[in-house]
């Protein structure tokens, strides 16, 4: 849907390839795709604008270096300036002072207050071994304690006791004594979801403030909020006092500009990301990823990372070796349709790299899904060692042999053989480049190799 | 209050901000570039979004350019040519009791509102004397099932239920069964948020669709997409997703008694063109109400109807 900002700054600055250092009127062609992606990406207008005026001052005078394109140049600042504005601060939770220490979640209806808050007190219990209570205060929607304590189930963490009818500042009052009796660390306070132009709703988040005294106030936000975010975070940081931002539903396709809006109203850190449904879906704050993904740049680094993650080391470097020596059999493209699926799988992979969005949809169109990643593995969990080994070998008849053994089609094992041969010509190629070069290879060099002539089917 | 007035009173915390920066920037003054571009970013700030905001400008300026114009005038022809691109799109919900039962799909994104817009439904359509019943299909957040129950007990309606976890296709299977089985005019199915780049979780909601058309072929009768009005931009992908794959027939628009404006609405509207059948303007029951083209652009614009 979005053109990448590299791919559009390209087409504004084409025809000035290379001269010295960037001209002002330049800087401010390239500045209204600059707005125009932010804007897109739902960064609120105002700060759109006090960024744009702070690029502009850093860009203009620049020397364009001689490897890159005055696009890539500017697309450099402004990821770098976006970078340094949503915070680079390493920044966990406050839990300093006399325990129970509380932690207290505020948002509108529908941001995912209440799963966060179980995500987070999973968290703090398994990795920093505290003993954590919940308690919701949403007396508003029908059955939110409820949710609470079936999730506090789910994430073996104590719930408060739920009491009918009870008030939000009293239950906080009983969460705080609660746990204060039963030695907790922590006690994190789940409130109901809230507009907060609402002057009652709002005195009564302020006074469970006041009652709880919480070392960390966290606005929780969804990822796809648009140009509200900025009236949203300033209403309830003026009258809250907020100490942290936690930005959920990360994992779908918003392009995330509330970070920036949020992050620059309220001088407030980005504490945690919320990237699915699932209790430890919850990741750090990385202020270089969501750059880039508001940029529309992809998501480089944390292809990067996952990769890291997944491939196991042995595996790889075993590889790597028969890589260097241009051997990559069967086998070996078995162990790499495996490790593509625990990648996320073609989908995931892609949404990744950067400047892929079309071919994503080309690839949906030739119906490249995991399944067709599945379908190649049975094919070749149905050759012999001998033909997995040598795949030469593999005439008429071992190849119907090996398509009713894997139940797909002559055809289909045809296309495999075809795949394998093309990847073990791409394997010769980066054993050449060395690791840096894969990587930066995989982008330009995957989706066809990975697409015989003709789609899959 | 009136919904009118309340939907203004919501509205104009919303409106005002976008009055106060078209007054600032003309009050009797020419129509000039700097005056629209400033017009172009209140309509941004709106979250009309950059291509229908310098659209709309653009109208402005071919009529009125270089002109000595007023802040009234420009907020009342803008919000005509709103009103222009909405009014095709505000259509309520109908329902044909011939149907028995007339079976309607709610779908939408994580938090966007739809089982609170389900449970007001529920009352809406109870109280001009249908009989109305519900599915709880969002067998997968914790509590979602207790949520509707309470939403039955609050409207008089019949909850079909199964336990957390259970298959939402099946669910759906049972509910219009049992909903034929009591004589039923309307059947709201709740179904579980989603985020609509996850082709898994899609991919089960197409499953639900396909079950219930195997009991009546042309159920379900109409699917709603809920839309939470804070969302920016992405409202766009979610309306192409979810559209692409179960045909949504129309549109909700939640919490709109906030500050956010739900401008994207209006190039939902030029893009797609999908009914809007009501808007949801608080947390009780009676917060439902129609989508009205002229008088939802008045008070976008900050103008007494």
């Amino acid at each position: 849907m979005f053109d990448s900002l590299t791919s559009r700054l390209g087409s504004v600055f084409e025809g000035l390839k290379r001269r010295g250092a960037l001209k002002e009127a330049d800087v401010k062609e390239a500045m209204r795709e600059v707005r125009l992606a932010l804007l897109e990406a739902d960064v609120a207008l105002p700060v759109v604008k006090s960024f744009i005026k702070t690029v502009t001052d850093k860009a203009v005078g620049a020397e364009v270096l001689k490897s890159v394109t005055p696009g890539q140049q500017v697309v450099k600042i402004v990821n770098d300036a976006l970078v340094e504005m949503l915070g680079s601060e390493n920044t966990g939770l406050n839990l300093l002072g006399e325990p129970p220490v509380a932690i207290m979640m505020v948002g509108l209806q529908g941001s995912g207050k209440t799963t966060s808050t179980a995500k987070i007190a999973k968290r703090l219990t398994e990795k920093e071994r505290k003993k954590v209570m919940m308690a919701s205060l949403d007396v508003a929607r029908p059955a939110a304690q409820e949710q609470l304590a079936v999730l506090g189930e789910q994430v073996e963490v104590k719930t408060l006791p739920i009491v009918p009818g009870q008030q939000p500042v009293d239950i906080a009052k009983r969460a705080m004594q609660a746990a204060r009796l039963g030695g907790f660390d922590v006690v994190m306070l789940d409130t109901a979801g809230r507009l907060h132009i609402d002057d009652s709703l709002m005195d009564e988040v302020a006074a469970v403030k006041a009652a709880a005294g919480p070392s960390e106030t966290i606005l929780v936000a969804d990822a796809m909020t648009g140009q509200d975010a900025v009236t949203v975070a300033d209403s309830f940081h003026k009258r809250i006092g907020l100490s942290g931002i936690m930005l959920t539903r990360i994992d779908g396709d918003a392009r995330g500009g509330a970070a920036l809006s949020m992050r620059q109203v309220t001088d407030c850190p980005i504490k945690f990301l919320g990237t699915g449904e699932k209790m430890d879906e919850l990741e750090e704050f990385h202020a270089d990823r969501i750059a880039g993904r508001i940029l529309g740049m992809g998501d480089v680094v944390s292809l990067v990372e996952k990769a890291a993650e997944t491939i196991e080391q042995e595996e790889a470097e075993a590889l790597a070796k028969k890589m260097q020596k241009g051997e990559f059999d069967l086998d070996d493209m078995a162990k790499q349709l495996k490790q593509m699926r625990k990648m996320g799988g073609m989908e995931g992979l892609m949404g990744m790299l950067p400047g892929v969005g079309k071919m994503k949809q080309q690839m949906a169109g030739a119906n490249i899904d995991d399944k067709m990643i599945l379908r190649q593995e049975a094919i070749i969990s149905s050759m012999t060692k001998k033909e997995r080994q040598n795949p030469k070998v593999i005439h008429a008849s071992r190849k119907k042999r090996i398509a009713a053994g894997s139940g797909t089609s002559v055809q289909d094992v045809n296309k495999l053989l075809k795949q394998h041969l093309m990847m073990s010509k791409m394997m010769k190629k980066v054993s050449k480049l060395g690791k840096k070069g894969f990587m930066r290879s995989l982008g330009n060099m995957m989706p066809p190799n990975m697409m015989p002539p003709g789609g899959m089917r | 209050m009136s919904w009118f007035q309340k939907l203004k009173s919501g509205l104009s915390k919303s409106s005002t901000k976008i009055v106060s920066s078209i007054s600032s920037v003309i009050t009797k003054r020419k129509l000039d570039d700097e005056a629209l571009e400033e017009l172009e970013e209140a309509l941004i700030a709106a979250d009309l979004g950059p291509v229908t905001a310098a659209k709309l400008t653009a109208s402005l300026a071919k009529s009125r350019f270089d002109k000595e114009v007023t802040d009234e005038e420009v907020r009342g022809a803008l919000a005509e040519d709103i009103a222009i691109i909405l009014d095709p799109v505000a259509k309520p919900l109908e329902i044909d009791r011939s149907k028995g039962p007339h079976v309607v799909l709610v779908v939408g994104v994580n938090g966007s509102g739809k089982t609170t817009t389900i449970g007001k439904m529920a009352q809406h359509y109870s109280a001009q004397g249908l009989k109305v019943m519900l599915a709880a299909g969002d067998t997968f957040r914790a509590a979602a099932v207790e949520q509707l129950k309470i939403w039955g007990d609050r409207t008089g309606c019949k909850v079909v239920a199964r336990e957390t976890g259970a298959d939402a296709a099946g669910l759906a299977y049972d509910a219009i069964e049992s909903a034929r089985a009591e004589g039923a005019d309307l059947l709201l199915i709740d179904t579980a948020g989603r985020l609509h780049n996850k082709k898994d979780l899609m991919a089960e909601l197409e499953k639900v669709v396909r079950v219930i058309a195997k009991l009546d072929a042309s159920a379900p009768h109409n699917t709603l997409l809920v839309l939470d009005a804070t969302v920016g931009q992405n409202a766009h992908s979610q309306v192409e997703t979810f559209q692409s794959i179960v045909n949504v027939s129309g549109l909700v628009v939640t919490k709109l008694d906030g500050t956010a404006k739900g401008g994207v609405l209006v190039a939902l509207a030029e893009k797609f063109g999908l009914p809007v059948h009501a808007i949801g303007v608080g947390e009780t029951a009676d917060d439902l109400k129609p989508f009205e083209a002229d008088a939802y652009a008045k008070s976008l614009m900050g103008l007494a109807d």
